[in-house]
C-alpha cells in the first residue's frame, strides 16, 4: 500500500465533491460534476485544473545555460528572460525522459515544470549531469500550480491578454503569482504558479471568478482533441522524438544528448509514426489496443467535441500518411478509423 | 441532467448493478443508477445483435464513459428481441433515466425460473451500501 500524497487544496476538492484517484503517487480529483461537463467549459468559458503535483526543478548558476543546452532538445539560446518554451529531455537514443516546459526567470536561473510521474527521474537526471557552476534544485514543494484555461479565463481572472509562452509576475485574488502563458488544452490560458501556502486563497478566487473546477479527466480529453502528447502513454524513453512527431522541439544543429540518434532518423525517415486517428465507426480506441499491420493506440478516448472516438497511435510510417484507413481492435471486434491532420480540435480565434 | 439516486421497487437486480423488469415471459434489461454513477457519463453502448440469445451472468454488450468500460451482465437468460436504439444513439440517455428511456434491451426469457436467484430491491441496496 503506497501512501498518496495530497495537494494543498486536497481539501477543496473533496469539499467540491469531487471524485479522487490515485495519479502518479498522487490523490488527485479526476472530476467533480462531470468530465464532458468541465471539458465542455473549458472549451467554451474557463476552467481550473489543479496541478500542484506537477514537479518544479530550478537550474542556476553561470553555466546553467550550458547544462540545458547539452540536456535539453530544444534551442535554449532562443528562450530570453520572461520567455517558456516546450522541450525534451532526451536519452543517447533521441528517446525521452520527458517533456517539459522551461520558463528563462532572469539571465542565470531557469524554472523546468516537469511531469509528476517524471519528477524524481528529471531531477536525477540533470543532477548526474550537473557542471561546474550549475546547480539542479528540486523546488516542487515550495510551489502549486494551477491552470486556467479557456476563452474567458484571462477576463473572469482581470488578467490581461498577452503573447503565448511568455510569463511575467502579477497577482490574481491578492494573490503573487507567476503568470504562465501556457497550457495544455489548446485554448487561450494561463499557469498560475504560486507559493505553495498561498494556494488555497488563489483557487479560492479563481473559483469565486466563476472558472468550473476540471479533474484529470477533462485534462485529459482536452489534450488528445488538439494532439499533446502524454508521457507515459504517447511518448517515452522507448521511442525517439522524431518518431514522436516532436522534431519541431528538436533542435537539431545544436548539441544535446542524442541528437546524433535523431539527425540520422531524421535523414533517414522515421519507421514508426505517431499518427492521430478518428473512428469512422461507433467506437471508443483505448491505450494499449491493437492497430492492424502492427500498430498499437497509446491514447484513446471519445471526443466531446467531435462526438467520436479518438486515439494516438503508433504505426508502420507507410500506414501513417493522412486518410489512410485504419481497423482498430476494439475488444475483438476489429473498427474503422482513418488517419487524420492534427489536431482534432481548434479553437475558434476571436476577431 | 444525471437523475436522482433511486432503486425502484418491483425490478429484479443483480450484484453486478443491472436490473431486470419481468412482464410475463419477457424482460426488459438497464443499469441501475450506482451503475450509471460509478461510470459517469455514458458516450457508447455496444449492443448485442436482435435475435442472438445472452446467457445468465455474462457479458451480453458494453457501455463506455469517457474514462471506463463496463461489461453489461445478463440477469437472466433469454433471446435479445429489441436493442433500445436510442441509447445507441444517445448514450446519456441511460444517466438521464436509468429505469425508464435508459433501458438498453429487451429479451424473451428462456428460463424464467432464474428469476427466483434474482436480488429484490432490499437486497440490492445493501449490495450499493457494500460498496
Amino acid at each position: 500500500m503506497q501512501t498518496l500524497r495530497r495537494t494543498p487544496l486536497y481539501e477543496q476538492h473533496v469539499a467540491l465533491g469531487a471524485r479522487l484517484v490515485p495519479f502518479a503517487g498522487w490523490e488527485m480529483p479526476v472530476q467533480y460534476r462531470g468530465v464532458i461537463e468541465e471539458h465542455l467549459a473549458v472549451r467554451r468559458d474557463a476552467g481550473v485544473f489543479d496541478v500542484s503535483h506537477m514537479g518544479e526543478l530550478e537550474v542556476e548558476g553561470p553555466t546553467a545555460r550550458d547544462l540545458l543546452q547539452s540536456t535539453l532538445s530544444n534551442d535554449i539560446d532562443r528562450l530570453e528572460p520572461g520567455g517558456a518554451q516546450y522541450t525534451l529531455l532526451t536519452t543517447e537514443s533521441g528517446g525521452i525522459v520527458d517533456d517539459l516546459i522551461v520558463y528563462r526567470l532572469d539571465g542565470h536561473r531557469y524554472l523546468l515544470v516537469v511531469n509528476a510521474a517524471n519528477r524524481d527521474a528529471a531531477f536525477a537526471w540533470l543532477k548526474e549531469r550537473e557542471i561546474r557552476g550549475s546547480d539542479v534544485r528540486d523546488v516542487s514543494d515550495l510551489y502549486a500550480l494551477l491552470a486556467v484555461q479557456g476563452p474567458r479565463a484571462l477576463d473572469r481572472l482581470g488578467v490581461p491578454h498577452g503573447t503565448p509562452f511568455t510569463w511575467e509576475m502579477g497577482e490574481v485574488g491578492g494573490v503573487e503569482v507567476m503568470i504562465n502563458r501556457t497550457g495544455y488544452t489548446g485554448e487561450e490560458g494561463v499557469e498560475l504558479a504560486c507559493m505553495e501556502d498561498d494556494a488555497v486563497r488563489l483557487w479560492d478566487a479563481v473559483v469565486g471568478a466563476g472558472v468550473t473546477p476540471c479533474g484529470l479527466g477533462a485534462r485529459d480529453t482536452l489534450r488528445l482533441e488538439v494532439c499533446y502528447p502524454l508521457h507515459g502513454n504517447d511518448i517515452g524513453p522507448q521511442w525517439d522524438a522524431i518518431s514522436s512527431g516532436l522534431g519541431w522541439a528538436c533542435a537539431l544543429e545544436t548539441a544535446f544528448t542524442g541528437v546524433e540518434v535523431l539527425r540520422e532518423i531524421k535523414a533517414a525517415g522515421p519507421t514508426r509514426r505517431l499518427i492521430p486517428f478518428r473512428m469512422t465507426e461507433k467506437a471508443i480506441p483505448r491505450q494499449g489496443m491493437h492497430i492492424e499491420g502492427g500498430g498499437e493506440v497509446t491514447s484513446g478516448s471519445y471526443s466531446p467535441m467531435l462526438d467520436v472516438g479518438i486515439g494516438l497511435g503508433y504505426v508502420p510510417a507507410a500506414e501513417g500518411k493522412v486518410g489512410t484507413e485504419l481497423a482498430v481492435d476494439v475488444r475483438g471486434r476489429p473498427r474503422g478509423a482513418q488517419v487524420v491532420k492534427k489536431p482534432f480540435y481548434t479553437r475558434e480565434e476571436k476577431s | 441532467m444525471t437523475a436522482a439516486e433511486s432503486y425502484p421497487e418491483g425490478l429484479s437486480y443483480n450484484a453486478e448493478h443491472d436490473w431486470a423488469r419481468i412482464e410475463g415471459d419477457e424482460a426488459v434489461l438497464g443499469i441501475t443508477w450506482y451503475a450509471q454513477d460509478s461510470l459517469g457519463e455514458l458516450v457508447h453502448f455496444e449492443p448485442p445483435d436482435e435475435g442472438t440469445s445472452v446467457a445468465k451472468d455474462e457479458s451480453y454488450g458494453e457501455v463506455e464513459s469517457v474514462k471506463a468500460v463496463s461489461d453489461l451482465i445478463s440477469p437472466l437468460s433469454g433471446e435479445v428481441l429489441e436493442v433500445n436504439r436510442s441509447v445507441v444513439d444517445a448514450p446519456e440517455t441511460v444517466n438521464e433515466d436509468p429505469y425508464g428511456q435508459g433501458w438498453l434491451i429487451r429479451i424473451r426469457l428462456t428460463n424464467p425460473s432464474e428469476r427466483e436467484q434474482l436480488l429484490d430491491v432490499a437486497a440490492y441496496r445493501k449490495v450499493v451500501e457494500d460498496a
